[in-house]
């Protein structure tokens, strides 16, 4: 518990420091935003009554402290483009990159457990060095590029699903799911790698252990051997990397919600960062951050939920 | 027994790999031939007898490879050739996965000396920082820089090689902490040697190598994010050719004409490829040196 204790206030400081910074990248942006809202027809006065309403004349730090004390208590601010909440903005685009970057690890998982499990129970076979030599050409495929060709073989060679476009689940699970395969697998298809090799190393290590050979032993079959006693020791690394991989799905969804054009927190960001909404910005910027902190922590509670040893060990430490 | 058995068998099927995978076969050579290759082109594209990359030529526009006289490689929808604009579209990806890999090798080396070395509070503040790099998605600092300052190839390798400290400060403080307490550094300090002197004498030199060979990896992934900038045309301004902004251009006729965006994934994909190649398998050698050396 000391443990978790001392890693949430880690993740507190880590919290309060990203807020700070890129609130302070975000006003180094060029060009008055004053001058923005006002339009070009406006005099000096206009512009000044703007500043003042918004409090862009006033230091940068009061500033920071006063939109800390918002995000804290719900009030994001609002778009100075559009006039929309800044929260709202970002709560009704969540759940299409929520959608988006679950289904990726999903189908990332359901390529590597097999992968990665048959390749531990079989070190150095021809099968296993197949998964390995695979492994490097699908991780040197960059996910823009894995997309355009997703969507020149599946969209329009073989024109099987749709290549852009979003429909909400309320038009039927099917029409909703089948917009989200490409995108989805465009991460997948790197992302599995990773995980397949970071598990297969921890397999072998766990395959060795004296109880494993007991288990054999006594007979047991090696389905069950696997999924019982080696999958929860040798998930470890495994669950660390699908946190981590978050973080870089989360980056990466900005290009891939552009290029199949999915609503998403991704698309409202690289939009507000051309057109300077520097308020919207920071809130996904914020809610980006907050999200990869929180799965970390969740991450760092599974690591005590499975292995009791980290939970004294680690305290003690 | 069963278990002393496997476990013999084991033990020598990872030696017979680690053996395997130190050799250099093929796997070493065709990549480490190609970077050297792509790298000659892009170093001598001036000198090279190629079609100038900005001009258009409207007797061949978006003609696929092999078709149209004098482009091998094709024309792109404007007539430019892409045999040349690839050339000149590698000096970018290049300068960029190189400078930026070195920015972040340099100060994120000196990093994690200092936070393997001192551990205590200087260890704690250190890793505070890189975790809040870390929690910042990479991309949106990037698109801020180059919305920022503008998109070039000096704003692009400075944000990158910024970017990439963290991950090379990781690494090297890992790498620093296996030596730490070592006899030798043991012995140099009861030899009364300054803590400068055991860092850049004594430690560094053990750590240089793994870093720079994970250097190489970082290379790749470096040309790759380049490769994500120019595709949503925030590197490299227009008329010069980058990998990624080809293969964004060939998107809007992917259906007619695919090669526009194939050609160059196709040799950014090989470039990436064999970066990683080149440098899992110098990685692996040099960890197999560090065992046999204990």
């Amino acid at each position: 518990m000391r443990y978790l204790a001392a890693r949430f206030v880690h993740l507190l400081a880590v919290l309060l420091a990203v807020t700070f910074v890129t609130f302070m990248l975000v006003n180094v942006l060029p060009g008055d935003i004053a001058y923005d809202i006002a339009g070009l027809d406006s005099s000096e006065e206009e512009v000044e009554a703007i500043r003042q309403e918004i409090g862009l004349n006033r230091p940068a730090l009061v500033r920071y402290a006063e939109w800390l004390g918002g995000i804290l208590t719900g009030d994001w601010g609002h778009s100075f483009r559009t006039g929309e909440l800044v929260l709202d903005a970002i709560m009704t685009r969540f759940p299409v990159s929520l959608e988006l970057v679950l289904l990726a690890q999903v189908m990332a998982l359901l390529l590597a457990l097999p992968l990665g499990i048959i390749s531990a129970l079989r070190s150095n076979s021809r099968f296993d060095r197949i998964v390995t030599v695979g492994g490097f050409f699908c991780l040197s495929v960059p996910n823009f590029m894995m997309a355009i060709i997703l969507i020149y073989v599946f969209g329009l060679w073989l024109d099987w699903l749709p290549v852009t476009g979003y429909e909400p689940i309320s038009e039927g699970l099917w029409i909703n799911l089948r917009n989200f395969i490409l995108p989805s697998l465009s991460f997948a298809l790197a992302e599995w790698t990773l995980l397949a090799r970071v598990l297969r190393s921890d397999m072998i290590g766990v395959l060795q252990e004296d109880y494993i050979s007991m288990a054999r032993a006594k007979g047991m079959p090696v389905g069950r051997i696997l999924w019982v006693h080696a999958m929860r020791p040798a998930s470890f690394s495994l669950i660390t990397l699908l946190g981590l991989q978050v973080g870089a799905l989360i980056g990466g969804s900005i290009i891939i919600e552009s290029i199949f054009a999915l609503p998403g927190v991704g698309r409202l960001l690289i939009g507000s960062i051309f057109a300077r909404d520097f308020m919207v910005i920071q809130g996904c910027v914020t809610f980006i951050a907050v999200a990869y902190v929180v799965i970390n922590f969740g991450v760092d509670i599974c690591y005590a939920l499975l292995d009791p040893r980290v939970r004294s060990a680690k305290s003690h430490g | 027994m069963a278990s002393a058995t496997t476990q013999e068998q084991e033990n020598r099927a990872a030696q017979e790999t680690a053996r395997r995978r130190a050799r250099y076969g093929l796997f070493f050579w065709l990549p480490a031939a190609w970077l050297a290759f792509i790298v000659f082109c892009a170093v001598f594209a001036d000198i090279l007898p190629l079609q100038p990359n900005e001009e258009m030529d409207f007797t061949a526009l978006a003609a696929p490879p092999w078709e149209a006289e004098g482009h091998p490689l094709g024309t792109d929808a404007q007539g430019r050739d892409v045999l040349s604009r690839i050339i000149f579209g590698a000096r970018v990806s290049l300068t960029v996965g190189v400078t930026a890999t070195a920015i972040g090798m340099t100060f994120g080396l000196m990093i994690g000396l200092l936070a393997g070395y001192y551990r205590g509070w200087i260890e704690t503040g250190i890793t505070l920082g890189l975790d809040t790099l870390l929690a910042i998605p990479g991309l949106v600092v990037l698109l801020l820089a180059s919305v920022i300052f503008g998109g070039s190839l000096t704003v692009v390798s400075l944000s990158l090689g910024f970017l990439l400290i963290p991950a090379f400060a990781r690494v090297s403080r890992a790498n620093t902490l296996n030596f730490a307490q070592r006899e030798f550094i043991v012995a140099a300090k009861a030899m009364g040697a300054r803590d400068l002197r055991i860092i850049v004498l004594e430690i560094l030199p053990n750590v240089v190598l793994p870093v720079a060979a994970y250097g190489l990896v970082v290379v790749a992934f470096a040309i790759v994010i380049e490769g994500a900038l120019s595709f949503l045309g925030l590197s490299v301004p227009s008329p010069t050719p980058s990998w990624g902004g080809m293969i964004a251009e060939g998107r809007e006729t992917l259906g007619e004409t695919p090669h526009i965006s194939f050609v160059p994934a196709t040799v950014m994909f090989l470039t990436v490829l064999s970066f990683n190649l080149v440098g899992d398998t110098l990685r692996s050698r040099l960890a197999g040196l560090r065992e046999s050396a204990l």
